[in-house]
């Protein structure tokens, strides 16, 4: 016997429900264009929503660290964090100016400069399902926001603005499993294309085999993408592993530890760079 | 009314998983905790609540995700109708079942939800099963700690109640 009969009201009901599903995902990946519409509306309300929520949550957690806690140090912490970030972010905007000045090609390509015009936004949320990676930051199309600009933190890359609305835009981050970005190693100039393994890690891959990858070597964002600004650090490679000559898999440790993450920073605006890829690798489907 | 409360849940949910869930992440453990309320609503109000109330929370995922809207709604829809099913053909009041059936919905959710992208080329998953192994023994704990939270709280306010009258006596 079976546990349950399908010939039953419920069972029906099953098989409408599954059905309306069906359709409506064929519907959508025929024309491959999702349901924007739907999606936009649902998320500019739920932003309202977490930014209610984080609003709230912020300002208990303010008045415990503030008044009850140490104040004056709590306050000191956070200058010296604000401090700290610009500074590193300084340091990486140095880094890829001084990468630029490598070399006759490098010297081509001075006019990608990295005076980056940035703007500081704040997590206000995470994804609603643990399999996409993204996160809510509190700026939208209000705060000159737009789809596919770069998200960066002091500690190296974290993403790209996928959705944006008036107040709040969704951030996919390089982790999940969709996204991606044009990668060079640092010590060997070896370029790949990094991207999201889902589970925290990255994968480099499209690898020329005559390169020399090693682990502990530094990658740094190519540019190719036009997306993401040349010389921001993505990682260190944590994992080479070999088949013959060709590279078999090369996992890449983040830079960025995107559990910890509260404020980011949005590029607004930068010169693109070299060679800019018709449909690039800042998203794979 | 019970259909508020089951929107109630699947709220309170979502705005556990949005604020809370990327700081459980630890290596491969992670929870759905909208996977968590709807095996809890199809284990306590039967296949039919369980169902809607997976299409409704599924559906609302994927609105909020950047995948296909209907994926997570299906996977959901099923996770919920068998969830209820298990929940009114056996006896599902240990810990123990509990977690066997959090386990399960979790894999068997996992499968159809990473399945349906795999079938439509949309996504790849390389060897998920340790992610996968990871977030159904989060939510297998969460579900039974959600459990017993429910079932001890009636059980507190009179024990409250009743030490008071001991206290005024």
């Amino acid at each position: 016997m079976a546990i349950a009969d399908i010939r039953t009201r419920t069972g029906y009901l099953f098989l409408g429900v599954v059905l309306g599903h069906i359709l409506l995902i064929s519907a959508q990946v025929n024309s491959r264009t999702g349901v924007p519409v739907l999606e936009s509306v649902t998320f500019g309300v739920f932003s309202e929503v977490q930014r209610i929520v984080f609003g709230a949550t912020s300002n208990v957690r303010s008045v415990w660290t503030g008044y009850v806690g140490l104040r004056q140090v709590k306050a000191e912490n956070d200058s010296l964090k604000r401090q700290l970030s610009e500074a590193q972010v300084a340091l990486q905007a140095q880094r890829a100016l001084a990468d630029r000045a490598r070399g006759l090609e490098r010297l081509l390509e001075l006019r990608d400069r990295t005076d980056l015009q940035t703007s500081a936004a704040q997590i206000i949320g995470a994804a609603a399902t643990p399999e996409f990676r993204t996160v809510t930051v509190d700026k939208g199309t209000s705060a000159g926001l737009k789809v596919d600009m770069a998200v960066i933190a002091p500690a190296g890359v974290v993403g790209r603005v996928v959705v944006a609305g008036l107040h709040a835009a969704k951030v996919q981050l390089l982790i999940d499993r969709n996204a991606a970005a044009g990668a060079i190693i640092e010590r060997s100039r070896a370029q790949g294309v990094v991207i999201g393994g889902g589970d925290g890690r990255l994968l480099l891959e499209y690898m020329s085999e005559g390169f020399d990858v090693a682990t502990g070597d530094e990658v740094v964002t190519s540019g190719i993408d036009g997306i993401y600004p040349k010389g921001f650090v993505i990682g260190k490679v944590d994992v080479v592993e070999r088949s013959g000559t060709a590279y078999k898999r090369v996992v890449v440790r983040p830079a960025v530890n995107f559990a910890a993450l509260e404020e980011v920073l949005v590029v607004m605006s930068s010169t693109p760079a070299r060679g800019t890829a018709a449909g690039g690798p800042g998203s794979h489907e | 009314m019970r259909a508020l409360g089951v929107i109630l849940a699947i709220a309170l949910s979502l705005a556990l998983q949005t604020t809370l869930a990327r700081f459980l992440v630890r290596g491969n453990v992670a929870v759905d905790f909208v996977l968590v309320a709807v095996v809890y609503v199809a284990l306590t109000s039967g296949p039919v609540t369980g169902m809607f109330s997976g299409a409704f929370a599924g559906l609302i995922q994927d609105a909020l995700s950047s995948g296909i809207i209907g994926i997570g709604g299906l996977a959901k829809t099923v996770v919920g109708f068998l969830a209820g099913v298990i929940g009114t053909q056996f006896i599902v009041t240990h810990s123990l079942p509990r977690f066997v059936v959090f386990f399960g919905a979790t894999v068997v959710h996992a499968a159809l939800f990473m399945g349906l992208y795999i079938l439509l080329d949309l996504r790849h998953f390389d060897a998920p099963y340790a992610a996968v192994a990871g977030q159904a023994l989060g939510n297998a704990v969460v579900g039974i700690i959600a459990f017993q939270v429910v079932e001890l709280l009636p059980g507190a306010v009179e024990r409250r109640r009743a030490a008071r009258g001991r206290l005024r006596r």
